[in-house]
């Protein structure tokens, strides 16, 4: 029988939960059905804690604590919203939109985008800051799939999923600060990377309409980030190990 | 001295323009332009997409004739990527253009023209719109909004959706037709066939009114191009291109959409976003374009095609012909040319319908990049619609040319203002029917200047009268 964790009291929202010793504020709150919303989270690869959309407040701290890579502790009271969290959330999402070109009518993942999801939840019906309209080249070289520059958020989904669930490692971050952008294999174009294993990680695991299937119209893109963490769950359990490995 | 009349805005079309017309020393019309006063810029953004995105990006062209730029676009990407799309697409990308027929000409006739044509040119311009129809012909107002309305049903049951539709894509259609959408289409295409036929003959029994109108409205020499089916039939997604003088003599047939560089050149003038594409063959290296001045649409259509293909829409035509006297050449005859299209489509529809074949499953074809430039053609409502993509190696957009069918009757729509003008312009002052006959005949070749330059909103209409030294004697504005 497995050992039951050692749990520990917070109150989230004005209600006492039961929190994993160990366990991130975000994972907490997502068991006991509190949605807090995050972009570059995803269960199952490590946490960049760079989005800042997952912030929240934490009594008797001025600053705001991502959920995603705070850990619980006894008493802890956490807040998920407030105007505060709303105004900064909305901002996130409305800098997130100006940065790039996310025009979700003619988008590939229109209808299955967390970008999206996020900014109507936030009401965001217009963006305040001028748009930097980017002209990105788009890189179709790969037999099966597209990234667009162009609606990437650098959430670094792809990047820890290829290096960390594939062992490809063949996405990473080049340069710094607004020149930052997601480069394959050194900076090859996609179809040229020899360490790509095509096994489509990365793009079930992008939040936007950054990657795709080749061929996709506008719509038509349905990611799976579920299927990410179903697959290192499924791993951590040893599924798939003989039962003598196993032990 | 002479003078300019300017109208401005245009009303009751699609988009933003304005109309200059110059009177002479003498106070004789001396010449008329009409200017597209918008922008949009398509040709120049969608570089950098991939192709296979290009039908629902380009499709936001227009919100009246989205369809058209959806095939035109899905065609080019078909043959980009070297795709053969199941014959069931096929059947289903017609039913989807055949909708987009009825709905936008039902837009054009009902909503658009027949404000004019029941109420009078010389009505009160605040009565002389559809909610003035609709008080004065309540029945026919809603029968016209109905069959427009059923139109727009045959493309979202087709496409997903009414407007910018995304169901239509490079390879054939996203999804199958069920039975029950089949069956329901059917049931609603009886009601439409009938006010088709109702509309057409409402139509002609008024034709006696409009003499020095069917005079006077664009009534010129020019080429017409259309596509049409190797036997000369009407065709409105297939076939290939084909012109015809004002005498019905064919002057180039069969020449596939690839092709079209050949024969169709583009000129650009200096107050106006409107391109005006022109036959090449008859304009030389310094001729004026005007010389190679063709129309495109209803009118050219039927002076293209030998037959509509349907009994019903072959009767029309047979009728239309012999009013008209042969090939017709009055833009008047556009609004009886789009009402017996309507009648085609709803006939035609009804055959694409009762096939079974139109349920097959089987809809979408893939393919990997094969060509790097590709054409892709429609018969828009408005008339014959370009889409050329030059792509590289993955399929990514290096160059866009699109041909707008309100583009290829720009030379004909200057053309036709300046014949109004004469007409109807004597001396300085410009009488509030001659506003509404200019504007008329500009309604009659249902420009949706949205789609053709690139550019957003309704069309209101300015007129201004200028001098021979370009002084501005008098302007009208509406809208």
């Amino acid at each position: 029988m497995p050992e039951r964790p050692t749990t520990v009291a917070i109150a989230i929202d004005g209600v006492d939960v039961e929190a994993y010793q160990g366990e991130t504020v975000l994972q907490c709150a997502r068991r006991h059905q509190v949605d807090i919303p995050s972009l570059c989270f995803l269960e199952g690869v490590s946490t960049m804690g760079g989005c800042r959309l997952c912030v929240v407040e934490v009594a008797e701290d001025p600053r705001l604590r991502p959920a995603c890579a705070t850990t619980v502790a006894a008493d802890m009271e956490v807040t998920t919203e407030s105007p505060r969290l709303r105004s900064y959330r909305r901002s996130i999402i409305e800098l997130l939109f100006a940065e790039g070109n996310h025009v979700c009518a003619v988008c590939v993942s229109n209808g299955s985008c967390e970008l999206q999801d996020i900014a109507v939840r936030c009401g965001m019906d217009h963006v305040r800051y001028e748009l930097r309209s980017p002209r990105r080249h788009v890189d179709a070289s790969h037999p099966k799939y597209v990234f667009d520059p162009n609606r990437c958020i650098l959430c670094t989904r792809c990047v820890r999923v290829c290096a960390e669930v594939e062992g490809a490692h063949v996405w990473d971050v080049a340069h710094r600060g607004h020149g930052a952008e997601l480069v394959t294999e050194l900076h090859q174009p996609w179809g040229e990377a020899t360490s790509c294993t095509w096994c489509g990680k990365c793009v079930a695991a992008c939040p936007t309409g950054a990657l795709s299937h080749q061929g996709s119209a506008v719509g038509e893109m349905r990611h799976a980030p579920n299927m990410i963490t179903w697959l290192v769950a499924a791993r951590q359990r040893g599924e798939w190990t003989e039962p003598e490995a196993r032990r | 001295m002479a003078q300019t009349v300017m109208i401005d805005p245009v009303t009751r079309i699609e988009g933003h323009a304005k109309i200059t017309i110059g009177l002479d020393d003498a106070g004789a019309v001396d010449f008329a332009r009409f200017h597209v006063t918008e922008f949009r810029g398509f040709e120049a953004f969608c570089v950098g997409r991939p192709v296979w995105e290009m039908p629902s990006l380009t499709a936001r062209t227009c919100g009246i004739c989205p369809v058209s730029h959806l095939l035109a676009s899905a065609k080019a990407g078909d043959a980009v990527m070297g795709a053969h799309i199941p014959p069931t697409a096929v059947l289903l990308r017609r039913v989807a253009n055949l909708g987009q027929i009825i709905q936008s000409h039902a837009l054009s006739f009902f909503h658009l023209t027949s404000p004019d044509l029941l109420l009078g040119w010389d009505a009160d311009p605040a009565q002389r719109n559809v909610f003035g129809v609709m008080a004065a012909e309540p029945e026919l107002a809603r029968r016209g909004i109905r069959l427009r309305s059923f139109g727009q049903s045959v493309i979202e049951a087709v496409a997903g959706r009414k407007v910018h539709a995304p169901g239509i894509v490079p390879g054939g259609v996203a999804h199958p037709m069920t039975s029950e959408t089949r069956d329901d289409l059917r049931a609603r295409l009886v009601e439409a066939h009938t006010t088709a036929q109702d509309a057409l003959a409402l139509f002609v029994g008024m034709l006696g009114r409009y003499d020095r109108e069917i005079r006077a409205f664009g009534n010129f020499p020019s080429l017409f191009l259309g596509l049409a089916d190797d036997s000369g039939v009407w065709e409105h997604y297939d076939g290939h291109l084909k012109f015809v003088d004002a005498t019905g003599q064919v002057v180039a047939d069969h020449i596939a959409p690839n092709d079209y560089r050949d024969w169709i050149g583009e000129a650009a003038g200096p107050d106006s976003y409107l391109k005006s594409p022109y036959f090449k063959p008859l304009v030389g290296e310094h001729d004026d374009v005007a010389r190679g001045t063709y129309r495109v649409g209803p009118l050219a259509r039927l002076n293209v095609c030998s037959t509509m293909g349907s009994p019903l829409a072959d009767e029309a035509l047979q009728a239309y012909r012999e009013r008209a006297g042969g090939t017709a050449t009055s833009s008047f005859f556009y609004h009886w040319a789009r009402l017996i299209e309507v009648l085609a489509a709803t006939e035609q529809m009804a055959m694409l319908l009762a096939d079974d074949a139109i349920l097959d499953p089987i809809v979408r074809a893939t393919g990997r990049i094969s060509h790097t430039r590709a054409v892709g053609v429609s018969e828009a409502p408005r008339g014959t619609l370009f889409h050329e993509y030059r792509v590289d190696t993955d399929g990514v957009l290096e160059d866009v040319n699109m041909i707008i069918a309100t583009g290829q009757n720009n030379l004909a729509m200057n053309q036709t203002v300046l014949q109004i003008a004469r007409e109807w312009i004597d001396g300085p002052d410009i009488p509030e029917p001659v506003l509404n006959r200019i504007e008329a005949g500009i309604r009659a070749f249902d420009p949706c200047l949205s789609c053709s330059t690139h550019a957003l909103g309704q069309m209101p209409l300015s007129v201004e009268l200028v001098d021979a030294d370009g002084g501005l004697i008098a302007e009208r504005h509406r809208g």
